[in-house]
C-alpha cells in the first residue's frame, strides 16, 4: 500500500470500513500528530489511572460552516469546547476523547490540516485525546467534516460550582470581549463576505478557571456563552438558579467592529457566539479579587463585572442601557440571521 | 459610529423629552402613529415611553414589509417549490419564520428539503443565478421603496446579462397609498404621524404632502435614532399646539424633498404601478404596489411560473390586522406572549424584529410585568 | 425595513459602479447604482448591500446643533 496522498488525495469510503485503508489513516494522519502515552496502547479502550475526587464527563457535537474561519477551524475548536465545558465545573480537564465524521471527497489535505490543528489544540492546552474514531458517510450525506469531543476531568477538593446556585446580591463577571466568534465565521460566510481584523476568541479556559478557583473557592456558577451568546447565558443561569439577573450595558466588553458588523446586519452582540470567553457569578465580596485575578490572565485581561443577581420571581434578565433605559434581555428566539427589517 | 453614537446621547435625549414635557398641553391626548417598524423598534429598544408625558401615545403602524405581506403569497411560493425540483428561492432571511398557512412557514420547507438560501442583497441572488445555470433562481423580493431600488438594479443586471434563470418575485409595495388609507379609514384617531426615514430617502418627503394635505395631519419625517424620534416627536406637538399641518423633515442629513432622483428613474424604468395589491390587515388597496413591466416580463416569476392565488385564514385569536391599523395594541391579543412568542410565532407581526408585537414582547415586556406586580 | 447605517465610503470602483465602505473597521463592498456622485470619504447609507443616499455632513451637524440648542433651553427651565 502506497502513502496516503495528502496533497492530492481524497477520503474515500473505504477509509471508514474499518479495512487496511481506515488503519492507514489512523497510523499515517491521526497517531503521529496526536502521539501520546495512552493513545499509543492501540486499543479500542484506554485504560487509565484515576486520581481521587470527583469527576466530570462531558460531550460536544460540532458542526461550523465554514470548515475553516479567522482564528480557527473545527478542529481546534472542538477541542477548546469540551476543554471549557469540563473547566465550567471547575474541574481540571484530564483527558479528551475524539470522533470524527467525514464525507467521501473531503480533501486529505484539510484533514490534515483540522488534525494538527486539535493536534495543537491539545498540546498547548496539555489534554490530551486518547482515543478516537472516523467513519465516512456517502458524499452528499455529510458536510466535510463534523467531530465529536468527550472530556473527562477532576473537581478539586472543596469546590462546588453549578449553574442552579446564583444568589442574590451575587455579582456577575465576563472573562473579555463578546462577539468575537459569531462575527468571525459571520465574516467568511457565503454572501456577507465582508472584511475585518476580528478573529474567533476560540481559547481553552481551564488555566484561567484554575487560577480562578484556587484564589476564590466560593466561585457559584462558571459558565461559557457559547451559542445563543451572552443573553441565553444569563437566562438559563437566572432560570436555573431561579434568580432574575440585572446587567449594565456600558460595562460589557463588545470590540467596535463587532458593534459595526452588527448594526450592518441588524444583529445584537448579546446574542452572537463566543468560544474563548466565561461569565462567573460569585459572591459579592469575592468578586473584585476574583477580577484582578481574572484580569491578570491573558484570556481574561478585559474581564470586567457586568452586573448582579436579583430576587425575581418572573426570572428576568433586565439590562440597563447606555441610552439610560431598561429592557428584557430574552433567550435567542430562532436563530441570529441577518436582517434587512 | 459617526452618525450613530451622537443620535443616541441619553443626556440629551432626557432634556429633549423635558422639552417635550413641557409644551404639551395637560388636557390635550396626542396620539401619534410610527408609521415604521424601524421606529416601533426604535421606542421599545431605547426606552423611549419610559421618557414622555402621559398624554403622548405611539400608536404603531403597518410600516414592517414582512408582517403586511399576506401569507398567502408565502404559501404560494412553499407551493411552487415542492411542485419543482429545480428551483432556487432567494430570500431575505426576515421572511423564514413567519407563519404561512398550516402551521407551515419557509423554514420548514427548508428543512422538508427545498432550496432556500438567505441573501443578504439582491447582488447574492444574481451570484447564485449565474453559479447554477442549470437551476431557476427565483428571487422574493418584499419590502417598501427602500428595499425597492436594489431589486429594479437586479433585474436590468440580469436583463442586460441575458440571464435566462433568474426571475423576481415581486411584493414591493408603496408606503403612501397605506397611510391615506389608514388616515380615510377613520378607524383611530390620529394626530400626527412620524414619517418614514429610509423610506423618504428613495421618494423624498413631498411624497407625502398630498395626504398631510387631504386629512389635515401633521407628518414629521423622523430619523430612526432616538435622538431623531425624540426631536420629531416635539416637531409633532408643536404642530399641533399651534393648528399647523405641514410635512417637516426632521431626518434631513439624509432625505431631500425630492428623494433620491436616479433610484426613482431606475424604479420606473423596470416597475409599473399595480392595479390592486392585498395588505394583510388592510385589505387590497388601489395602486398601492408595484409589478415588473411588460418589457421585463421574463424576468417575473408571476408570468414564468404557474402561482397559485391562495388566501390563508389568520390564525385564530391573532389579531395583526388590527395591531398593524393601529387599532389596537399588541396586548389586547388574547394569544399574545402565551401561544403566541417569539419562539413560536402565530403571527408576522411576532416574527419580525419590527413588528409590534415582537417589540412589546422582547422590549416592553418589564414595563407590563412590573405594572402587573404593582397593582 | 429598512435597516440602513451610516458608512464612509474607501475606495471607489467607477467602473462596476462599487465601493468598499467601512463601519467600524468592518469593510464591506456596496453598490453606488444608485447615486451619482458619490466621493471617497463621503458616508452613505447602506440597505441590503446598496448606497441609498449620501448623508448631509453639513445637515447633520445641523441637527446636532438643533439637540444643543434645545438642551440650552432645557436647562434654563
Ligand atoms: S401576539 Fe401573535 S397572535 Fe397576537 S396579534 Fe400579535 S402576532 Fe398575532
Amino acid at each position: 500500500m502506497s502513502r496516503l496522498d495528502l496533497k492530492n488525495g481524497v477520503i474515500e469510503i473505504i477509509h471508514g470500513s474499518g479495512g487496511r485503508a481506515s488503519s492507514q489513516l489512523i497510523e499515517e494522519l491521526f497517531i503521529p500528530h496526536f502521539d501520546n502515552e495512552l493513545l499509543r496502547q492501540g486499543n479500542d479502550a484506554t485504560a487509565f489511572d484515576i486520581p481521587a475526587g470527583r469527576m466530570v464527563i462531558t460531550t460536544d457535537a460540532h458542526v461550523v460552516s465554514p470548515l475553516f474561519f479567522p482564528g480557527g477551524d473545527i478542529g481546534s475548536l472542538s477541542v477548546h469546547g469540551t476543554i471549557n465545558d469540563v473547566a465550567m465545573s471547575g474541574a481540571k480537564p484530564l483527558y479528551l476523547s475524539a470522533s470524527i465524521i467525514l464525507e467521501e471527497g473531503f480533501p486529505l489535505a484539510d484533514l490534515e490540516k483540522i488534525v494538527i490543528s486539535m493536534a495543537n489544540a491539545s498540546r498547548t492546552a496539555n489534554v490530551p485525546i486518547i482515543t478516537g474514531d472516523t467513519k465516512v458517510v456517502e458524499r452528499g450525506k455529510g458536510d466535510g467534516a463534523f467531530i465529536s469531543t468527550s472530556g473527562i476531568g477532576i473537581v478539586p477538593e472543596g469546590i462546588n460550582i453549578s449553574g442552579d446556585l446564583a444568589q442574590p446580591g451575587d455579582l456577575i463577571l465576563l472573562s473579555g470581549f463578546i462577539g468575537d466568534h459569531g462575527v468571525a465565521i459571520l465574516s467568511s460566510r457565503e454572501g456577507l463576505e465582508f472584511s475585518t481584523a476580528i478573529k474567533s476568541d476560540s481559547a481553552a479556559l481551564h488555566e484561567l478557571v484554575s487560577e480562578m478557583v484556587q484564589t476564590v473557592p466560593d466561585i457559584h456558577c462558571l459558565r461559557d456563552p457559547t451559542r445563543g451568546g451572552l443573553a441565553t447565558t444569563l437566562n438559563e443561569l437566572a432560570r436555573q438558579s431561579k434568580v432574575g439577573i440585572q446587567i449594565y450595558e456600558h460595562t460589557i466588553p463588545v470590540r467596535a467592529e463587532v458593534k459595526g458588523a452588527c448594526e450592518l446586519l441588524g444583529l445584537d452582540p448579546l446574542y452572537i457566539a463566543n468560544e474563548g470567553k466565561l461569565v462567573c457569578i460569585c459572591p459579592k465580596k469575592s468578586a473584585e479579587n476574583l477580577l484582578n485575578i481574572m484580569q491578570q490572565h491573558p484570556l481574561g485581561k478585559e474581564a470586567a463585572i457586568i452586573g448582579q443577581v436579583t430576587e425575581d420571581k418572573q426570572q428576568l434578565v433586565v439590562m440597563k442601557t447606555t441610552f439610560g433605559g431598561q429592557r428584557v434581555v430574552d433567550w435567542l428566539a430562532g436563530e441570529q440571521l441577518p436582517r434587512i427589517c | 459610529m459617526k452618525y450613530v453614537d451622537e443620535f443616541r446621547d441619553g443626556d440629551k435625549a432626557r432634556q429633549i423629552a423635558e422639552l417635550i414635557q413641557s409644551e404639551v398641553r395637560p388636557d390635550h391626548q396626542y396620539r401619534l402613529m410610527e408609521f415604521c417598524g424601524g421606529h416601533t423598534h426604535a421606542i421599545f429598544r431605547f426606552g423611549l415611553v419610559d421618557l414622555m408625558p402621559e398624554n403622548i401615545q405611539f400608536i404603531h403602524g403597518p410600516g414592517c414589509p414582512v408582517c403586511v405581506l399576506p401569507a398567502g403569497r408565502i404559501e404560494a411560493v412553499i407551493k411552487l417549490l415542492e411542485n419543482s425540483d429545480n428551483l432556487i428561492l432567494c430570500t431575505y432571511a426576515d421572511l423564514m419564520r413567519v407563519p404561512a398557512g398550516k402551521r407551515d412557514s419557509l423554514h420548514k420547507a427548508k428543512a422538508r428539503g427545498a432550496d432556500i438560501r438567505m441573501i443578504y442583497s439582491s447582488t447574492d441572488a444574481l451570484n447564485i443565478a449565474r453559479n447554477n445555470p442549470g437551476q431557476q433562481v427565483f428571487f422574493f423580493a418584499i419590502g417598501f421603496e427602500t428595499t425597492t431600488p436594489p431589486t429594479a438594479a437586479a433585474i436590468k443586471i440580469a436583463h442586460h446579462e441575458k440571464l435566462k434563470n433568474f426571475s423576481v418575485f415581486c411584493n414591493h409595495v408603496e408606503t403612501p397609498p397605506a397611510m391615506a388609507h389608514i388616515l380615510s379609514s377613520g378607524e383611530t384617531q390620529l394626530d400626527g404621524i412620524l414619517g418614514p426615514s429610509h423610506v423618504s430617502t428613495i421618494i423624498g418627503s413631498h411624497a407625502y404632502a398630498e395626504c398631510c394635505k387631504q386629512y389635515s395631519t401633521p407628518f414629521v419625517i423622523a430619523g430612526f435614532e432616538p435622538l431623531d424620534i425624540l426631536q420629531s416627536t416635539l416637531m409633532l406637538v408643536r404642530q399641533i399646539n399651534e393648528g399647523r399641518f405641514e410635512v417637516e423633515n426632521q431626518y434631513c442629513r439624509a432625505v431631500k424633498t425630492d428623494g433620491n432622483k436616479k433610484a426613482q428613474t431606475l424604479m420606473s424604468e423596470i416597475f409599473e404601478q399595480r392595479p390592486l395589491f392585498e395588505w394583510r390587515g388592510l385589505g387590497e388597496l388601489a395602486n398601492s404596489a408595484i409589478q415588473i413591466k411588460n418589457r421585463f416580463s421574463d424576468f417575473d416569476a408571476e408570468k414564468r411560473f404557474a402561482m397559485e392565488h391562495i388566501e390563508v385564514a389568520d390564525i385564530k385569536g391573532c389579531i395583526c390586522p388590527a395591531v398593524l391599523r393601529g387599532v389596537s395594541n399588541p396586548d389586547e391579543c388574547k394569544l399574545f406572549g402565551t401561544v403566541c412568542t417569539p419562539e413560536d410565532p402565530k403571527g408576522a407581526c411576532m416574527v419580525s424584529s419590527e413588528g409590534a408585537c415582537a417589540a412589546y414582547y422582547s422590549y416592553g415586556r418589564y414595563r407590563t410585568e412590573v405594572e402587573v406586580v404593582n397593582s | 425595513m429598512c435597516l440602513a447605517i451610516p458608512a464612509k465610503i474607501e475606495s471607489l470602483d467607477a467602473l462596476a459602479s462599487t465601493a468598499i465602505v467601512n463601519l467600524n473597521n468592518i469593510r464591506k463592498e456596496v453598490s453606488t447604482l444608485l447615486l451619482d456622485e458619490v466621493t471617497v470619504g463621503d458616508y452613505v447609507l447602506v440597505h441590503v448591500g446598496y448606497a441609498l443616499e449620501r448623508i448631509d455632513p453639513v445637515e447633520a451637524a445641523r441637527t446636532l446643533a438643533m439637540f444643543d440648542d434645545m438642551q440650552a433651553l432645557g436647562d434654563t427651565e
